[in-house]
């Protein structure tokens, strides 16, 4: 059995464990063996169903007072007690921060190794020996790796791969998971949640505008602004905007920022710097805007106009105002 | 407050990561060095506690020789102390470092005593393998918790707590480990200082003490390394100027974002 271990936030289902789900499913084929998923801290009808519905055949669900809300140390240790009592011959997850976090707890607990954001598995017919390839550098270079392992601990590459259901859903069985957790797992379990901004975030924007060195200064981000308010999106930066105190981090979009997958992207004033690439590549559409008709953001782009920004953001602003009136 | 920051050398990255003709590893003649991002903001975090609380801060770095460069950085922005485990410069697979660094970490508290706070990045620039920052805090038995933007130290709650903050989307979760604690940082948490000239001199005097590592090789081990494929783009220039408004619009209509 390949057992996946779904990552929800209480009760809500992420998209990183639909995507973990339908990675699974292939390798599962590959393996010859039926896909499974564990629900750690939940056993609601729905994330069970969901599951079904992109092919598990079984779920186990562990439920515990230390389970009510994310903790990583918990978490993982009741996806070890499930794999230590369910024996499954891989364990896959999102490659999320909470996905990799959980999968490293276990290969931590069972003293396994774990290969993080994999996108291809090669069980090479069972025989121990897996042949994998996986992202290094935020996916800007790939690894092949040999991994020997009885039981290979396993995420797939965040947004490298579209979720997608199955053909045919099926009924899962759901099998409860006795796990016996120490209370003093507690320690690392969210304790409070602060919401700073309530409605559409730079990972679920549908229109992201970018802005990078070009922009010039913190000022200079106004006219963005106002074209991704007037778009329902968000402004998102550039390490070098960041870096020279712009913005805040958490608008930054790239290896070590956000990755964002808007409908479509208006990269404005960016070069486009492997690490800032690998952050926006899963948007489904870019636009750039740039002088430099060489830069790599351009060259990318599936739109591109080549002139100043701090011209033709304005112009595109009004444009729609126009259109609206 | 003695806090110990692990730190990993890794390519200083540009527009184009190229790989040795062996394939197994990043050519960095033109690039250089430096501490992996997520690192050298954990550095920098311990710095700051240091300087709050008072205390010390121990960085630890395994890798070539030449890794010595980034804990003399590290100490040049505020580090105390600098400890090498030296390898011959090939990838260590994550476990074998996790093993390497959690007996060096043990040597080091059976000589001086517990650190209060051990400061991972959340997965290194390079190899991002996701994992051994937690595989040391679980060996030595410390809480941990990743994805964190946000630290407090407050050495007055029962034992002390170290407070961290995750970013999640449209906000951030609170955690409060006790301490001894160990914690997985994130680029953003600060912006790391730029080192001064007395930082610089200081770091010159540095005394790195070095140990070697018997840990063996875990699973994982690494065949090629080779660019992923990229996939040529028709660009479409829809114009040179702010002319160019009502096309980029009809584009906007269409994918019915307007």
């Amino acid at each position: 059995m390949l057992l996946v271990v779904l990552e929800h936030d209480r009760g809500a289902m992420d998209e990183a464990a639909r995507e973990a789900l339908t990675f699974g499913r292939g390798l599962a084929a590959q393996m010859g063996a039926p896909l499974h998923a564990a629900l750690i801290g939940a056993d609601d009808a729905e994330l069970v169903s969901e599951a079904g519905a992109f092919g598990a055949e079984a779920v186990y669900t562990a439920v515990h007072e230390v389970l009510a809300d994310f903790g990583p140390e918990a978490w993982g240790e009741a996806a070890s007690e499930m794999v230590r009592q369910l024996n499954p011959a891989a364990v896959l997850a999102g490659g999320s921060e909470r996905g990799n976090e959980v999968m490293a707890q276990i290969a931590a607990r069972l003293d396994l190794p774990m290969v993080a954001n994999c996108l291809e598995v090669n069980p090479n017919g069972g025989a121990g020996e897996w042949n994998i390839t996986r992202q290094q550098w935020g996916g800007s270079l790939l690894e092949d790796a040999c991994l020997v392992s009885e039981r290979p601990l396993l995420t797939s590459g965040l947004h490298t791969l579209a979720a997608e259901r199955a053909e045919a859903a099926v009924e899962p069985v759901t099998q409860a998971v006795e796990v016996d957790l120490d209370p003093s797992l507690a320690r690392t379990v969210v304790k409070d949640r602060v919401v700073l901004e309530a409605g559409v975030t730079l990972s679920t924007a549908p229109v992201v505008i970018g802005g990078g060195r070009g922009v010039g200064s913190p000022e200079a981000f106004a006219p963005l602004e106002e074209l991704a308010a007037m778009l329902g999106g968000r402004v998102g930066c550039s390490r070098a905007v960041t870096n020279n105190g712009w913005r805040p981090h958490s608008d930054q979009v790239g290896q070590t920022g956000t990755r964002i997958t808007p409908e479509i992207y208006i990269a404005s004033g960016i070069s486009g710097a492997i690490q800032h690439w690998v952050g926006a590549k899963a948007s489904k559409h870019i636009l750039a805007i740039n002088i430099d008709p060489e830069a790599n953001m351009v060259v990318k782009a599936d739109w591109a106009v080549i002139a100043d920004l701090h011209e033709v953001i304005p112009a595109i602003t009004e444009e729609i105002k126009r259109r609206r009136a | 407050m003695r806090i110990l920051c692990c730190v990993k050398r890794v390519p200083a990255p540009g527009a184009k990561i190229n790989v040795t003709d062996d394939g197994l590893a990043v050519d960095a003649s033109h690039l250089g060095f430096a501490t992996s991002p997520h690192e050298e903001c954990g550095v920098e975090e311990a710095v700051q506690i240091t300087e709050r609380h008072g205390g010390e801060v121990t960085v630890l770095t395994l890798g070539p020789p030449e890794a010595a460069d980034q804990l003399r950085y590290a100490a040049s922005v505020g580090a105390h102390h600098g400890v090498l485990v030296a390898t011959d410069g090939s990838a260590w697979d994550p476990q074998r470092t996790a093993v390497a660094l959690t007996d060096a970490i043990r040597g080091l508290e059976a000589a001086d005593g517990p650190f209060d706070l051990l400061v991972f990045g959340n997965e290194s620039a390079d190899s991002g393998g996701f994992q051994v920052g937690v595989r040391v805090a679980y060996a030595l038995g410390r809480p941990i918790v990743n994805g964190i933007k946000g630290i407090e130290v407050d050495t007055e709650a029962g034992g002390g707590v170290v407070r961290a903050r995750r970013e999640i989307d449209g906000g951030f979760e609170v955690y409060e480990l006790p301490m001894p604690a160990a914690v997985g940082v994130k680029e953003g948490i600060n912006l790391p200082r730029y080192p001064t000239m007395r930082g610089r001199l200081a770091s010159k005097k540095l005394e790195i003490a070095e140990q070697a590592s018997d840990a063996e090789p875990g699973g994982q081990s690494l065949v090629r390394l080779h660019r992923p494929r990229e996939t040529v783009t028709e660009t479409v220039i829809l114009g040179n100027s702010p002319e160019a408004a009502p096309a980029v619009v009809d584009v906007l209509e269409e994918l019915g974002v307007v």
